[in-house]
């Protein structure tokens, strides 16, 4: 009987030996005249556990991790025999971490072939399109309203309240545009499910398009992701293949196809005007809005501009009813939520939970603390334009409101932990700095202020006039909060005012007369 | 000199051009087209694409200059490119990226004096659980300590 061989093709798999584990596999089971099937697919999100190899056994698939290619001709013997290893893990379904996340979007990540528009069928795929095909553009509107979705890229905005402005538009073409720009530090959900779920994307992007009249679609995927730029060519070639893109998709009277453009290395073109300029051929140089991408988008036309993580909720929601997504969450944040476990992390990687879970559980509880083994002392939450938190603030639930209630953004859900070595002073100065180099040069507070940013924070720790650049910094941090044209200036005052506020010991001694007072 | 890379010739700059010059916003897809084919985009290049997309010439250099990815000049045989950013930092990438520098002798951002490395800052991979990472020529590597960055310097030093 031929044995049936999962292993991931997903970069972060790679990058910890993914290709040459399969690459022993092969060779092995070559050499012993052993029939096996090797399926590539994306990964399951433990990336601890990376490279995590799946054998399908009746009981399911039963994983064993993390592998190296010296472990194969063990691995592959018991596997033949009674399946005992020191590396299996069991039934991956049953890996407690995998176990008590909510796979909504990522269900299929991991588990289908991703150049497979026949396995992603067979494990649910197309089914929110099929049930889409056969609705009018207002009932799609109204699921996708109704089930509480909010764009995942970081800014929340309504998806069904975006989608229908551009419906409502009347114009010669309408564009679908998904961001895929994923340049957060410490966030790869996009990465990962394009990678493993491509197919997923498109369905949502087709039913966006069906239902705001758009017959074209971009995806924008930055050049950092090759593995995910070749993934979505070969699973929209598929598609097409498939007639599932391009015209009569599904056999309807609709039309759209889709086509991926690569960025080239600048993080403001996540930004989404900066990325609709960069579409375009230009600088990536911010728009001021208005006029809303859904009104003047895309080659000044309406255009419905989301984020990877927005379209591939869409699938699940079409399928299953807005209800049965909008059942999970808290307050206006519903559903669920894929967020990355990042940095100096012990069980890093892909956890999707409804919204509500506590900044504490997910990190503590479910990553486990530090790889270092050390005290976790700063966790960074959404991106480098993301706060700071200190341990205090562990008892934040995973929430837009609750995260902007503390000064903090959820953003595209990348958490970032650190332990007790860092210098919350050098990280402040990096988000300047970072701000400094990527900044598209537009308006002044983030162009100038994130340089005198980097200038004011050496001085501070250079110990020059401490409490004066201090002063310093709280305005110049005001200024570009309040003042720039969009997320990079405007958001760049996060870590670095959370750092300083939560972190102030880091910042050089306290103030004289504080000293004097005591 | 890189390798793997075509010499620059203006009938092929001018094929590869041609070969985009019809999609909408062209310039981004051009300009890695010439990049992948020549290893960089070449001076004379530029106002060719300018004239094909009927843009100024000012337009596309401001496109060419405004991106991290677009090159000059030729970089070195291999280029390793270090994550730089924040869950690369929390997971000891600066004292990693210090060490790289200090054994190849050059600063983020330049080639060695024999031409055989560029080293180069990268903002995030995406490899953020599997901290810190490296492209080494387009293939990735996660979870890096010293032993596998100095494995990796001498494979781009060979």
């Amino acid at each position: 009987m031929t044995m049936r061989i999962f292993i991931p093709r997903d970069a972060g798999a790679v990058a910890v030996g993914a290709d040459d584990v399969a690459l022993a596999f092969e060779q092995a089971a070559a050499a012993r005249g052993a029939p096996v099937e090797i399926v590539r697919t994306g990964s399951r999100g433990l990336y601890w556990l990376e490279p995590l190899v799946e054998l399908a056994t009746a009981q399911g698939r039963i994983g064993f991790g993390p592998v190296t290619p010296g472990d194969v001709p063990s691995l592959l013997d018991a596997m033949a025999g009674n399946g005992q290893h020191t590396l299996r893990l069991g039934v991956t379904d049953e890996i407690p971490w995998l176990k008590r996340q909510t796979r909504l979007t990522f269900a299929r990540c991991g588990v289908i072939d991703p150049r497979s528009v026949d396995d992603y069928r067979a494990h649910g795929g197309y089914k929110g399109l099929e049930r889409a095909l056969t609705l009018t553009s207002d009932q799609i509107l109204a699921d996708v309203t109704t089930s509480g979705l909010r764009g995942r890229g970081g800014a929340g905005f309504p998806t069904g309240i975006k989608w229908k402005t551009v419906a409502q538009a009347s114009a010669d073409r309408k564009y679908i545009v998904c961001n895929a720009d994923e340049g957060d530090s410490g966030t790869f959900a996009d990465r990962m499910i394009m990678e493993g779920d491509p197919f997923v994307v498109i369905e949502g992007m087709t039913i966006a398009g069906i239902t705001v009249g758009a017959t074209k679609g971009y995806i924008y995927i930055r050049s950092e992701y090759p593995h995910a730029v070749e993934a979505m060519n070969a699973a929209i070639a598929a598609a097409r293949r498939a007639g599932l893109l391009g015209k009569r998709i599904g056999g309807s009277a609709h039309e759209f196809d889709l086509e991926v453009r690569v960025g080239a290395g600048a993080y403001v073109c996540g930004e989404e005007t900066s990325l609709l300029e960069s579409l375009e051929g230009r600088r990536g140089i911010v728009r001021a809005k208005p006029p809303l991408p859904a009104h003047k988008g895309l080659f000044g036309r309406p255009s419905v501009i989301n984020n990877v993580l927005s379209f591939a909720a869409i699938p699940f929601i079409l399928d299953n009813g807005a209800k049965a997504y909008a059942d999970f969450g808290m307050g206006r944040s519903r559903g669920t939520m894929p967020i990355q476990l990042a940095g100096n992390i012990r069980y890093g990687g892909l956890f999707e939970t409804a919204f509500g879970v506590t900044l504490g559980e997910l990190v503590d509880e479910i990553g486990g603390g530090t790889f270092t083994g050390r005290e976790v002392r700063a966790v960074q939450v959404g991106g480098p334009l993301g706060a700071y938190f200190p341990r205090a603030l562990f008892d934040t639930p995973f929430d837009y409101e609750a995260f902007a209630a503390r000064d903090g953004l959820i953003g595209h859900g990348g958490i970032v932990v650190f332990d007790d070595t860092v210098d919350m002073v050098k990280q402040a100065r990096f988000a300047m700095e970072f701000c400094a180099i990527e900044s598209c040069g537009k308006c002044t507070p983030c162009r100038i202020g994130s340089t005198r940013g980097v200038e004011t924070i050496n001085k501070i720790i250079n110990g020059e006039r401490v409490a004066e650049n201090l002063a310093v910094i709280e305005d110049l941090c005001n200024t570009m909060k309040f003042g720039s044209l969009c997320a990079l200036g405007g958001f760049t005052p996060y870590p670095v005012m959370s750092a300083l506020k939560h972190f102030r010991e880091d910042f050089g001694p306290a103030p004289a007369r504080l000293q004097a007072a005591e | 000199m890189t390798v793997g890379y075509e010499p620059w010739d203006t009938a092929r700059g001018a094929e590869i051009i041609a070969e985009h010059a019809g999609l909408e916003g062209a310039t981004l897809v051009i300009l890695h087209a010439l990049q992948e084919a020549f290893g960089y985009v070449p001076e004379p290049a530029i106002p060719m694409v300018a004239e094909a997309l009927n843009l100024s010439r000012a337009e596309v250099h401001g496109v060419f200059t405004f991106y991290h990815d677009f090159r000059k000049q030729p970089a070195g045989r291999h280029v390793l490119k270090l994550c730089r950013a924040e869950a690369c930092q929390a997971a000891g990438g600066d004292a990693l990226a210090a060490r790289a520098e200090a054994k190849l002798g050059v600063s983020l951002g330049h080639t060695t004096a024999d031409e055989r490395v560029t080293l180069e800052p990268i903002y995030c991979l995406g490899l953020c659980a599997t901290a810190p990472s490296a492209m080494l020529d387009g293939r990735v590597v996660g979870r890096l300590d010293e032993a596998r960055i100095d494995a990796l310097v001498a494979e781009a030093q060979r």
